[in-house]
């Protein structure tokens, strides 16, 4: 038995004509946070659905916390909880009648289950509204109760699928602080994602993904040194064309997209003073991030 | 994924337990509207027909028309319970409110579900059925305690028609898929399974197509016993009624494995 949390080696699965995923291989330690990144059908859903066994791989192995899958999903299951993408809590329950219901999937008994209830809801910030009915929730409650659902069997890994998409700026916060208690309790996230900034906060490592493949892995600081110049400016306006011509000179790598023009290198000084006087171009000087990593790997075109 | 998975007998077990008890749950908060919609409209169709309809025709087969619809009213009730369960509840559970998504995340298999939602929607006929059977009963149109033995019938027409819903509901698109099923499947079977008038009265070729029809052989059981006769040829209708639920439920499995698992 390996000693990784989870574990995949040569991961296949097509539809049809479409591999969605090629080739994957993926390790997980005990305790990290570990992320998927990639554009939307890069295969992260596909990927975390093939390690939870709801669908069959067309070739590779899995392993999830020591358990082989899809032979031993349930078995694995068990012991995992799962922040899926699409919100789906019981509308006819109250926030307590979710939580109940839920842990009886697990062959939990009610009384043990109400018993965990106010430290759940204490965790997601619902104390209090155990009652509750589902449709007095906002979108971040309802996030943060999907995720005390995902809790009930104090499970030891907890894969989530973009847990923040569609939440404000306050309730993306508190998910992050949450997500980091649990990593600091000892389990093991596995996190998929396309906001750079939760990825570049959250994951002591990631993986890249594009049409199905990775293209980089490692720690996002690793990524960031490893893949792109440590300096960005950003610049736009309406003689940006003109301009553009000659920063090709002063930056070793100049990409266009629309109006906007992204100049990188280790040392933008030239850059920067080529720019001084040009009252017309509006600029944004800032240090490289995960997202220049990202888009430089997977492209700058739309992927839906 | 392989035939031989898609293919496989269904693994069954306990685990269907905690499913049948979530959809138990929601029923208790809406229960009173649900008992209305089941009940209601039979029963409606069984006063303004059998009272109306019997004062023109007389009797029926040695008994009351009233007695003979209401036989088949208990058939054709616990017929619609299932269906409607098995159909547009479980299609939203499954498809919209992806109820179904988050019970598969837990440890809880694809059978184990299905299994769960046969069983519900099983047990809602069963109810349905037995409170036709009361009404009846209370009526005077009942053989009691002959009549009690009505109840596993009901209980099997309810597992065949539930089994059938969810292999239809594994195939739909939308809510509107369900037209087809209900208005050539269902409407025409309760037309020609001995609900209305007896089946002997039908031309032979249409007599024959009838008899491999489940309500058929529900109604057969149910309509003796609640005029207070018992035999063996039950069995058989029985055993017919059983096949159509053990195959309905292995159908449903499958093409839900073919939906949601590849």
């Amino acid at each position: 038995m390996s000693a990784a949390a989870l574990a995949a080696h040569g991961l296949r699965k097509s539809y049809g004509p479409l591999e969605v995923v090629g080739g994957v291989d993926l390790t997980v330690s005990p305790g990290e946070c570990f992320g998927l990144l990639g554009p939307n059908g890069a295969g992260k859903t596909t990927i975390l659905k093939l390690c939870l066994g709801l669908i069959d791989a067309e070739a590779g192995d899995i392993e999830l916390l020591g358990e082989p899958v899809p032979r031993r999903a349930r078995e694995a299951r068990a012991r995992v909880g799962v922040v899926p993408q699409f919100d789906n809590l019981d509308p006819d329950f109250t926030v307590a009648e979710n939580l109940v219901v839920f842990g009886r999937y697990f062959g939990l008994r009610a009384r043990d289950i109400e018993a965990r209830i106010p430290a759940l809801l204490e965790y997601a910030g619902l104390a209090g509204r155990a009652g509750a009915k589902l449709h007095t929730l906002s979108g971040g409650m309802k996030r943060r109760l999907t995720l005390a659902r995902a809790l009930v069997n104090d499970p030891s890994l907890v894969f989530m699928d973009e847990p923040t998409t569609g939440l404000d700026p306050q309730a993306r916060h508190l998910i992050w602080e949450r997500l980091r208690s649990l990593t600091q309790e000892g389990k093991t996230l596995v996190l998929t994602t396309h906001f750079m900034e939760e990825a570049e906060r959250l994951c002591s490592r990631l993986v890249i993904l594009d049409r199905g493949r990775i293209v980089a892995e490692g720690s996002p600081r690793a990524l960031i040194g490893g893949h792109i110049e440590a300096q960005v400016v950003e610049v736009h306006g309406p003689s940006v064309e003109q301009w553009m011509a000659r920063a090709r000179d002063l930056a070793p790598r100049v990409e266009r997209t629309g109006e906007t023009v992204f100049c990188y290198a280790q040392d933008v000084e030239p850059v920067l003073a080529s720019l001084r006087g040009q009252s017309e171009l509006v600029y944004l000087h800032r240090p490289a991030n995960l997202e220049d990593v990202f888009l430089k790997l997977t492209g700058r075109d739309l992927r839906d | 994924m392989s035939y031989g998975k898609l293919l496989a007998p269904p693994v069954l077990s306990l685990r269907f337990v905690p499913v049948w008890r979530r959809n138990w749950l929601v029923w208790r908060k809406l229960a009173l509207p649900s008992i209305l919609g089941n009940l209601a409209d039979p029963l409606i169709m069984l006063f303004g027909l059998g009272y109306g309809l019997g004062a023109v025709l007389g009797s029926m087969q040695g008994t009351t028309y009233f007695a003979f619809l209401a036989a088949g009213f208990v058939g054709s009730a616990t017929m619609y319970a299932a269906t409607f369960e098995s159909l547009f509840s479980a299609f939203s559970r499954m498809h919209v409110q992806k109820t179904w998504d988050a019970i598969l995340n837990a440890p809880l298999t694809l059978e184990d579900v299905v299994a769960g939602e046969w069983a519900w929607a099983a047990t809602k006929a069963l109810a349905a059925g037995i409170c036709m059977l009361l009404v009846i009963t209370a009526f005077g149109y009942a053989s009691v305690p002959l009549a009690l033995a009505a109840v596993p019938a009901v209980l099997l027409i309810g597992l065949a028609f539930a089994a059938l819903g969810l292999t239809i509901n594994a195939l739909a698109s939308g809510y509107d898929f369900f037209s087809y099923y209900l208005t050539l499947v269902l409407t025409p079977m309760m037309m020609l399974s001995g609900v209305f008038f007896p089946v002997e009265r039908l031309p032979e070729v249409v007599r024959a197509i009838a008899t491999v029809l489940p309500l058929y052989h529900g109604i057969a059981i149910v309509r003796p016993l609640l005029a207070g006769q018992i035999s063996a040829a039950m069995l058989g209708h029985a055993a017919v009624l059983a096949a159509y639920a053990i195959l309905g439920f292995y159908a449903a499995v499958v093409l839900t494995r073919r939906r949601l698992t590849r």
